[in-house]
């Protein structure tokens, strides 16, 4: 199980994170949603590890994982999965050793055991034959599911997907959202999922985490968002034309 | 206050580049990619330098001895003491700096920027030691091999510039190399290479691995490796000298 707790950060001047307070359900795709801008990623960052929260507590199954030496948070952190906005995937490598690459440093597997799970990871994410090109080789979807093959290749307990859907076609960006979920019910991870995408939320938002100028406005799970009536996660998610008619609809019913 | 900001910043990348390595057989593979990387694909440029300084430094000895009471296998002895003491180590170090120290800074620099060092955080591995050590160990093991590649290669296009241009006779080219050697000298260029080889990687990869920004700040973290670590190799020439000759 994941938590927050009373998150505050500072960049410079700016309060980017104002007293944020969530528990992510465990086994579950849950998302954090947000205007660009509004604080998400650098609370995902928080989550992992990757900044320092000024003020607050992230747990980990009841372990105050911010306050742990680097050393403690190693531990911890193996059993984290990470896809990252751009991939992120080791240009110098190719598909297969990017994916090989946690299991080299974190396993002692034989070449060909690594090379087995390492396969059966792309199968999983439904690449087969991509795994000798590099990184710069393949298409944008292709390396967001390569960096997911990677995040789940140490078998995670946690998995944090940053934007996954940003710079794909729509198609891909519902293939991508699909997987997520799959694996995630698959390997019973608990999945955090940072998003812009109102696709993503109708589709894979168990539980909807909504974040408005760095402060926590609203959560719940995606039928929910139907029938919110904040006001700023109203005009967020039923920004187009299309989303405040389906919204009108559920009003008249 | 900002310098010594950035110096102890610099001492705790340091700190964490020595830590104890996760995996030791992972950072072997890395060690042997960068000798490839750091060391084999520089020998072409040392060589092509080297052996063009060599064959300068015998002229411009050579002409400005006008005065016929100097024996003419000092032209020779000039060729061999500059190549060891300055220039095979000094000025190699310096020409390194620009190719491998830019080449550093940009590599971890866009690492940084397309969140590639995040990721390896973010799986537990000590992304400063994973990806600087290797560099340091690399260079600090293959730099004294480029310089004796140096010495020898600079003291032959003497030779051959003698030859070419017979400013001297081959035979008292000859004399003067083996005139008066000082085994010292080779440990003195020794010991500065390794120097300037751990200021080479250390002070490139610490521009590059704070890269903060886009593409741009990764030229200009680029252009700053090279630029600081040509001044801290001045810096640091002027100290082992006056400590190791005085």
């Amino acid at each position: 199980m994941i938590e927050a707790i009373n998150i505050s950060k500072s960049l410079g001047n700016l309060k980017v994170l104002d007293n944020i307070s969530v528990k992510f359900d465990p086994g579950k795709t849950n998302l954090i949603i947000g205007q660009s801008g509004s604080g998400k990623t650098v609370f995902l960052k928080c989550l992992i590890g990757l900044f320092d929260p000024d003020e607050g507590s992230v747990m980990y199954d009841d372990v105050v994982f911010n306050k742990l030496p680097f050393k403690a948070k190693k531990k911890i952190r193996q059993k984290v999965g990470m896809m990252f906005q751009g991939g992120a995937l080791f240009d110098s490598a190719t598909v297969i050793e990017n994916i090989m690459y946690p299991l080299d440093m974190f396993t002692q597997l034989s070449f060909q055991e690594k090379k087995e799970r390492a396969r059966f990871c792309l199968d999983r994410v439904d690449i087969k034959d991509a795994g000798h090109l590099f990184s710069a080789e393949i298409s944008g979807g292709m390396q967001k599911r390569v960096a997911l093959a990677r995040a789940i290749a140490l078998n995670p307990d946690y998995l944090f997907c940053d934007e996954p859907n940003s710079g794909l076609d729509p198609k891909t960006a519902i293939l991508i959202d699909a997987l997520i979920k799959e694996i995630t019910e698959e390997f019973n991870m608990t999945t955090v999922v940072n998003t812009h995408d109102m696709n993503s939320v109708m589709e894979i938002g168990e539980k909807v985490v909504f974040i408005y100028q760095g402060r926590k406005l609203w959560e719940g799970s995606n039928k929910d968002i139907l029938d919110s009536s904040n006001e700023e996660l109203n005009q967020f998610v039923f920004a187009n034309n299309l989303a405040k008619q389906l919204k009108k609809m559920n009003s008249d019913i | 206050m900002n310098i010594i900001y950035q110096i102890g910043k610099y001492f705790i990348l340091l700190s964490k580049v020595f830590a104890k390595p996760e995996k030791q057989s992972v950072y072997y593979k890395q060690i042997v990619k960068e000798i490839h990387s750091l060391g084999l694909n520089s020998i072409g440029i040392v060589i092509i330098i080297s052996a063009f300084m060599g064959a300068v430094i015998t002229l411009q000895t050579a002409y400005n001895m006008e005065n016929p009471l100097l024996p003419l296998y000092l032209i020779g002895l000039g060729c061999r003491d500059s190549m060891i003491l300055e220039f095979s180590s000094t000025m190699i170090a310096l020409i390194l700096a620009g190719k491998v120290g830019s080449s550093i800074a940009s590599e971890l620099g866009t690492m940084r920027v397309t969140e590639q060092i995040d990721a390896l955080e973010i799986m537990g591995v000590n992304s400063a030691s994973y990806l600087i050590l290797p560099k340091i160990i690399a260079a600090v093991f293959f730099n004294p091999i480029l310089t004796t590649i140096s010495i020898i290669v600079g003291v032959f296009g003497g030779w051959v510039a003698v030859l070419a241009t017979g400013v001297v006779s081959s035979e008292y080219f000859i004399i003067g190399i083996q005139y008066a050697f000082i085994p010292f000298y080779i440990t003195y260029a020794m010991v500065k290479t390794v120097f300037f080889a751990f200021i080479i990687t250390s002070v490139s990869s610490f521009h590059g691995y704070f890269v903060k920004g886009g593409s741009i700040e990764v030229g200009k973290a680029s252009t700053k490796a090279v630029v600081y670590s040509s001044i801290v190799i001045l810096l640091f020439n002027v100290i082992l000298t006056q400590l190791l000759l005085s």
